[in-house]
């Protein structure tokens, strides 16, 4: 009998699991809001840890404090707040939808709940942005 | 419309080549000329060895999925011009194994569908009263779904688990559990109850979009949720509960 070779399967594939989350050319929204809500997610965590870090400046004493709050004062650093504002305002309130619809609530129109949420994310994020930068 | 001349990239690969690559040909395609009548062309006239796979040339069949400008899409019924690029790209279905070219290895797909208890094909209830033709015992009932692999190359979970048992075979799951037709139903939820199953899909909802066949899958994985949510919830509060 011939012998048949079995074909070999190409290693690189399936692709790269970041690819398949991250690579939303041509991804509707539901993609979209599942890829950022992972960078957010991610991001979230980076910054708890970097939280703890500058809290732990406090063990310097008052002038180690008093240099982190001219640091802090910062526009570049206020912008970054706005950046974690928006990262938790996108990953709560997508995350409501997400478990929503995650338990069969709203699957029809999950669409439309997730651009309602994202209304009520932008119109929160630009007060707080204004917040920030003014108060 | 008139014939225009159209430039394809398509992602080729043989066993055996480092790498996927691209090769551009140039088609002419009129109003009727579909992605899979233009590869066959390609085939024809530039490269015989191209290899894809197809079959029914009408959306029936589901075997020439692939990506078409980037989305998953079935090539029979996809028309050139009508994609109003002049360039199409093409590439193979993502998170299945690639055999080669536009080719990829269905197997990982079709063992998900060996769920226990999981009907290849069911007995229809419609219209029990007709008359049967000759040498047929009984009518029987198809699903909507092609098989063709598409929402599980758009599925960003099934690309970093390989164990997910993907939005096809959920989908075929959820229909027994929809309309059991007096089969139980019970193995088929717990087979999609584990975190490789239906609380793995993180409700992106592509697998509904790609869909050439309006399945739904990623609705079916929400009510497989739903259900199991229900029968815990009446599980908590029932009296053998209580009374334990």
């Amino acid at each position: 009998m011939e012998h048949i070779q079995k074909p070999v399967k190409d290693t690189a594939r399936p692709r790269n699991p970041l690819m398949a989350w991250f690579d939303v050319r041509k991804r509707r929204v539901g993609s979209w809001a599942f890829a950022l809500n992972r960078l957010t997610g991610l991001g979230l965590v980076v910054y708890l840890l970097l939280h703890l870090v500058v809290l732990s400046i406090l063990l310097q004493g008052e002038a180690g404090w008093d240099k982190f709050i001219t640091l802090a004062r910062h526009p570049l650093f206020l912008l970054m707040d706005v950046v974690l504002i928006f990262g938790i305002l996108f990953h709560g309130l997508n995350g409501i939808r997400v478990a929503l619809v995650g338990m069969g609530i709203g699957v029809r129109s999950h669409k439309t709940l997730f651009w309602i949420l994202m209304v009520i994310a932008l119109v929160a994020l630009v007060i707080s942005a204004v917040m920030v930068f003014t108060i | 419309m008139p014939e225009k001349t159209i430039t394809f990239r398509i992602q080729e690969y043989k066993q055996g080549d480092p790498a996927p690559h691209e090769e551009t040909y140039q088609v002419k395609c009129d109003h009727n000329t579909t992605v899979l009548i233009a590869l066959q062309d390609i085939r024809r006239e530039h490269n015989s060895s191209l290899m894809l796979r197809h079959s029914c040339h009408h959306a029936s069949c589901g075997t020439c999925g692939m990506k078409i400008n980037g989305q998953e899409q079935l090539a029979c019924v996809v028309k050139v011009l009508e994609l109003g690029t002049p360039v199409v790209t093409v590439a193979p279905l993502d998170n299945l194994p690639l055999i080669g070219d536009l080719v990829v290895d269905m197997d990982p797909f079709f063992a998900k569908y060996n769920a226990p208890d999981m009907p290849y094909i069911r007995s229809s209830e419609f219209n029990p009263e007709a008359a049967t033709p000759d040498g047929i015992e009984a009518y029987t009932r198809f699903e909507n779904c092609l098989e063709c692999g598409i929402c599980v190359s758009a599925c960003p979970v099934a690309g970093s688990d390989l164990a997910y048992l993907g939005p096809a075979a959920m989908a075929a799951g959820w229909r027994v559990v929809e309309e059991s037709r007096g089969q139980e139903t019970a193995s088929i939820l717990d087979w999609v109850n584990n975190e490789h199953g239906c609380w793995r899909c993180h409700v992106a909802f592509e697998c509904s979009e790609v869909c050439p066949s309006d399945v739904d899958p990623a609705g079916s994985i929400m009510s497989l949720r739903r259900e199991l949510i229900r029968q815990r919830v009446l599980r908590f509060f029932s009296p053998a509960k209580q009374g334990s």
